[in-house]
């Protein structure tokens, strides 16, 4: 009798020692988080996931876990472990939420079949569905980090492209970092859009902060130049490095259509020159 | 058939695009326009954009066409207002549009036409002066 006794029916039989088992298995790690994750939490978390493992395992069918019975367990552990990777879990950490319930299966397993040759059987088929689970973890983790990622990209290409307005229809637009294509394509729309706002004539680009121009970045800069110029607003380029002056020149880059100037505050001297400003130190009267 | 209407305001031309323009009424609205420039001698074409929101290549090429045939009818193009998606769709196509002058709104436009009006006059009075030192 006790050798016919199916995975499933073993396991539902202990759920109880085996949601124990698991616990223990889960708070021995080293690893464990408690500031991530209350051990209330992690006990009420592993009991649902428990019991739709074993609603998964009902028909014995542990080869394939592609079919249907498991997906409803592959959603729960894709949402474990995004939620995992959001909360800033090791994939160390994540990883071992399901090899430790494969450690507290054996065990009860190994008590339940007496049989050694089908112990080992369904030990091996256990083994394999765990497998799979983990594939799943990690494969959502990772996706979990990634979406962090692309937020996080997306939040500093917003950030590090302010316009500033420098004096009444003078724009500056210091630009940090590497122009990709759409980065340009943030920058060109931020600027046009402040142009628009502020009735401005002239724009400074800054590129003392871009690291390496090479001839798509100098494309792009050419790209942004000319469309505010389609604006009708005037635009200058400063903060060109050495460096940079030459690798433009080598590299063959015509920008002689476009002001370019040392640094930011060249350029805004010629836009005062342009908009007929002058700055002039004030006279003291008593002293003279 | 609907038309751009072209208004004579001085010296100076004034058309407004307020609908999105299509093949057939951005070439009506060249042809117009050249007719006009030269009926009334015009110094200066101010063409307001502000209201448009799609450009394609063929009408990027008719405003740098107006601008070139206005040219050679000595009046000088300003086209104003242009949209931000649509300077960044035009220059995205290519048409960085180098012979055409531009402003912000038609305010900054018309101060340009001005401008240069004043700059073209003081060049013949220049000349004429020259012309009577080289008399004398």
């Amino acid at each position: 009798m006790a050798a016919k006794i199916t995975v499933y029916q073993a396991l539902n039989k202990n759920a109880k020692k085996l949601h124990e088992d698991w616990l223990t298995q889960q708070m021995q790690d080293e690893g464990l988080r408690e500031d991530l994750i209350s051990n209330e939490e992690l006990r009420l978390e592993s009991e649902e996931f428990l019991k739709t493992f074993l609603a998964a395992i009902k028909d014995d069918l542990l080869e394939d876990s592609n079919s249907s019975n498991f997906d409803k367990l592959n959603e729960m552990l894709a949402g474990i472990s995004i939620n995992r990777a959001r909360h800033g879990f090791s994939p160390r950490e994540t990883g071992y939420y399901i090899f430790s319930l494969k450690q507290a299966i054996f065990k009860t397993l190994e008590k339940e079949i007496t049989d050694l040759k089908k112990l080992y059987t369904e030990i091996l088929r256990v083994n394999k569905l765990i497998d799979s689970l983990a594939t799943v973890t990690f494969e959502t983790f990772i996706r979990g980090r990634e979406e962090v990622i692309i937020r996080q990209t997306n939040e500093i290409s917003d950030i590090s492209t302010p316009v500033i307005q420098v004096w009444d229809n003078i724009l500056a637009l210091p630009i940090i970092g590497t122009l990709d294509s759409s980065r340009t394509q943030v920058v060109m729309e931020s600027l046009l859009m402040k142009i628009v706002e502020t009735e401005s004539t002239i724009a400074i680009l800054d590129i003392s902060g871009v690291p390496a121009v090479d001839s798509l970045v100098a494309q792009h800069l050419i790209k942004t130049v000319s469309a505010t110029r389609l604006m009708g607003a005037e635009c200058i380029i400063s903060g060109i490095r050495p460096e940079i002056a030459q690798t433009i020149v080598h590299l063959g880059i015509d920008l002689s259509g476009i002001n370019t100037k040392a640094s930011l505050s060249h350029a805004l001297r010629f836009a005062f020159q342009t908009l007929r400003l002058e700055v002039r130190k004030k006279t003291d009267k008593t002293a003279s | 058939m609907e038309k751009i209407p072209i208004l004579k305001m001085g010296d100076f031309l004034l058309v407004t695009v307020q609908i999105d323009l299509y093949d057939r009424l951005a070439l009506n609205l060249e042809a117009d326009l050249v007719n006009m420039i030269n009926k009334h001698q015009a110094k200066g074409v101010l063409i307001d954009i502000s209201a448009v929101n799609i450009v394609d290549s063929f009408m990027g090429r008719i405003l740098s066409n107006i601008a070139q045939m206005s040219k050679i009818l000595d009046a000088l193009t300003v086209v104003v207002g242009m949209q931000p998606a649509v300077a960044i769709t035009l220059i995205e196509l290519g048409l960085p549009m180098t012979g055409v002058r531009t402003a912000l709104n038609v305010e900054k436009g018309m101060e340009l036409l001005k401008r240069n009006r004043i700059l073209d006059s003081e060049e013949e009075e220049t000349t004429s002066t020259d012309e009577d030192d080289s008399a004398e």
